[in-house]
């Protein structure tokens, strides 16, 4: 292969990527440039990005003023935290137990879990969802919490993880007198924190952008998750005031979006290793 | 005498530690009972039953509401609508996610930076970015009809017409799920031994092409395979972008079965009819596991 062949098939890579990579970028970029245009502008429907006059304020005032973001984004906060924490001090006993211990159940809960693995919220709803009405807990953290605090993806996770480490650690802390939860806490959790990072990833992701569950059983404003939340703010706003939209998308998005940009290698990571275990 | 006061010994331990391991379990068993099995089970058995929310009492129907199921148009469509999105999201997504990867995977430059973008959509709120796309998408305003009609094509009414708005869906879906296929092939590709490749180019594969077809493809194997089942099975959840944007319509033609479910049981309250719908889903959900799990025992291993 000759210096030129290989210099034009660089460049032609390259330029694929970049076109590519502007597309994928296009929604960001508009939602930007939009947000920061006045409504007659949107209306004038040009392709310049800079918007001619600087609208920002008034539409992050009036994406502001609509519905709490800071409400929403803090129940957001706190449903995500409290299911991985619930999540992950369910799981990992379980999972200690299941690869460490001389568990006879061990079989059958791995069965159980393969079975739970095909089960998605969405086909446990309903009774779920009568259930939480007969008891009067709709509109509460704990209706959007409860279901998701046994993930069986956590413990199949876990498993796989801990069986790779030794038992002559194990085997070690037992002899300098730890109890099993001692060697839970002390010698297992600080050996799994790899697996632990990249389940926080999972379940943040996935719990940040649920929009069933939040839907179904929240009506009160004041327990809306960042998806739902915007959904209200679509409807209040009919859908035209699209430089408002736009702010409120922005604000809504930026979190998650920032905290992937700052742990990028984390991201990836987490996903290959959840992704592919899943 | 001595093995025996071992046995003796053991016993009590080993019995010790089984109970440490039931309590260690327990409460991953409670709530797996209590939030996976139990509702899984009561889903099937509601499914038998004409209970509807708000109604006191309920009995058992038998098979009335799959009988129902199956005259029901909109369930029809909505199967149907469903089959022809996944149809579309899950061989464009995973070509383009292969494409890009292979390229990424080539680069030596821009390669950190290529990923973060193509990956960004899957860390962003898909409520928020289904919103931004339906103003790309809108007829009248919209940049892409914007930029089409630079080129003198009338771009149709995307989101706003029955022949459309499939299309539509599916490029959101794309765009949002192509980012997290390239990660998942980029892990496959570093994974390929590099000695493999010096040996196909040794038994006379020059070509790239034929490197590909020889080292990359077979030995991607694995990967493709689990992509393309969970893939599909995303595909088949396709959920927030119709409940944002189209609200099944226009005419039913966007209705898609995670939200004819979401339509039955929590708005029309017709709990016994959702839940047969839902034992159809968690059916074709059982029926793609299945598939994978034959294919990864028969067909998949490295020659």
């Amino acid at each position: 292969m000759t210096a030129h062949a290989l210099t034009l098939g660089r460049v032609l890579r390259f330029t694929v990527l970049s076109i590519g990579a502007l597309i994928f970028l296009a929604p960001y970029i508009f939602m930007i440039s939009t947000a920061g245009k006045a409504q007659s502008e949107i209306f004038s429907s040009s392709l310049s990005l800079i918007p001619e006059q600087w609208s920002y304020l008034e539409n992050f005032g009036k994406a502001l003023s609509r519905v709490s973001m800071t409400t929403l984004l803090m129940n957001g906060v706190i449903v995500c935290a409290l299911i991985f924490v619930v999540q992950v001090v369910v799981a990992i006993p379980c999972a200690y137990a299941m690869a460490k211990l001389k568990f006879r159940a061990a079989r059958l809960m791995m069965v159980l879990v393969m079975l739970g693995l095909l089960v998605p919220i969405h086909a446990t709803a309903l009774p779920l969802y009568v259930a939480f009405d007969r008891l009067a807990v709709l509109n509460s953290y704990t209706a959007l919490v409860a279901p998701f605090s046994i993930s069986v993806f956590a413990i199949f996770l876990f498993l796989q993880f801990f069986r790779a480490i030794p038992d002559d650690l194990i085997h070690a802390a037992r002899l300098d007198g730890m109890s099993e939860v001692g060697i839970v806490a002390r010698v297992i959790v600080p050996n799994a924190w790899p697996a632990i990072t990249a389940f926080a990833i999972f379940s943040v992701v996935a719990h940040w952008n649920d929009l069933f569950w939040p839907l179904v059983v929240v009506t009160n404003q004041d327990f809306a998750t960042p998806p739902l939340g915007l959904l209200y703010f679509r409807a209040a706003e009919a859908g035209d005031d699209y430089g408002a939209l736009m702010a409120a998308t922005l604000i809504i998005t930026l979190p998650l979006v920032a905290v992937f940009l700052l742990a990028q290698k984390r991201f990836v990571e987490g996903i290959t290793m959840t992704g592919l275990k899943g | 005498m001595a093995s025996v006061t071992m046995d003796m010994a053991i016993a009590p331990a080993d019995r010790r530690e089984a109970l440490v391991a039931w309590l260690l379990a327990a409460p991953a068993i409670v709530l797996l009972f209590l939030f996976i099995l139990l509702p899984t089970l009561a889903v099937i058995i509601l499914g038998f039953t004409d209970f509807e929310l708000g109604y006191s009492g309920f009995r058992f129907v038998g098979l009335e509401n799959y009988a129902e199921l199956i005259g029901d148009r909109t369930f029809r469509r909505s199967l149907w609508n469903t089959a022809i999105y996944t149809a579309i999201v899950t061989p464009a997504s995973l070509i383009l996610a292969l494409a890009i990867a292979l390229l990424i995977e080539a680069e030596k430059r821009a390669k950190a930076f290529f990923r973060t973008v193509y990956f960004l959509p899957v860390a962003s709120l898909l409520v928020a970015m289904a919103t931004v796309w339906q103003f790309l998408f809108h007829p009248s305003i919209g940049p892409i009809n914007t930029f089409l009609a630079h080129f003198g094509i009338a771009g149709p009414n995307w989101l706003g017409a029955s022949g459309t708005v499939l299309y539509g869906l599916s490029i959101i879906g794309i765009w949002q799920s192509v980012g997290f296929n390239m990660v998942l092939f980029l892990a496959g590709l570093t994974a390929i031994p590099r000695e493999l490749y010096a040996a196909a180019e040794v038994d006379g594969a020059k070509s790239w092409f034929d490197r590909f077809r020889l080292v990359t493809w077979p030995m991607l194997g694995p990967t493709t395979l689990f992509v393309t089942t969970i893939s599909i099975i995303n595909s088949v959840k396709v959920f927030e972008t119709v409940k944002t944007l189209t609200e099944g319509g226009p005419n039913k033609a966007s209705e898609v079965l995670l939200f004819t479910i979401y339509q039955e049981g929590f708005v029309y309250l017709r709990v016994g009819y959702a839940s047969a719908m839902t034992v159809v889903f968690l059916a074709i959900l059982v029926v793609l596991m299945f598939l994978q799990y034959r294919v990864l025992d028969r067909k998949v291993h490295y020659a």
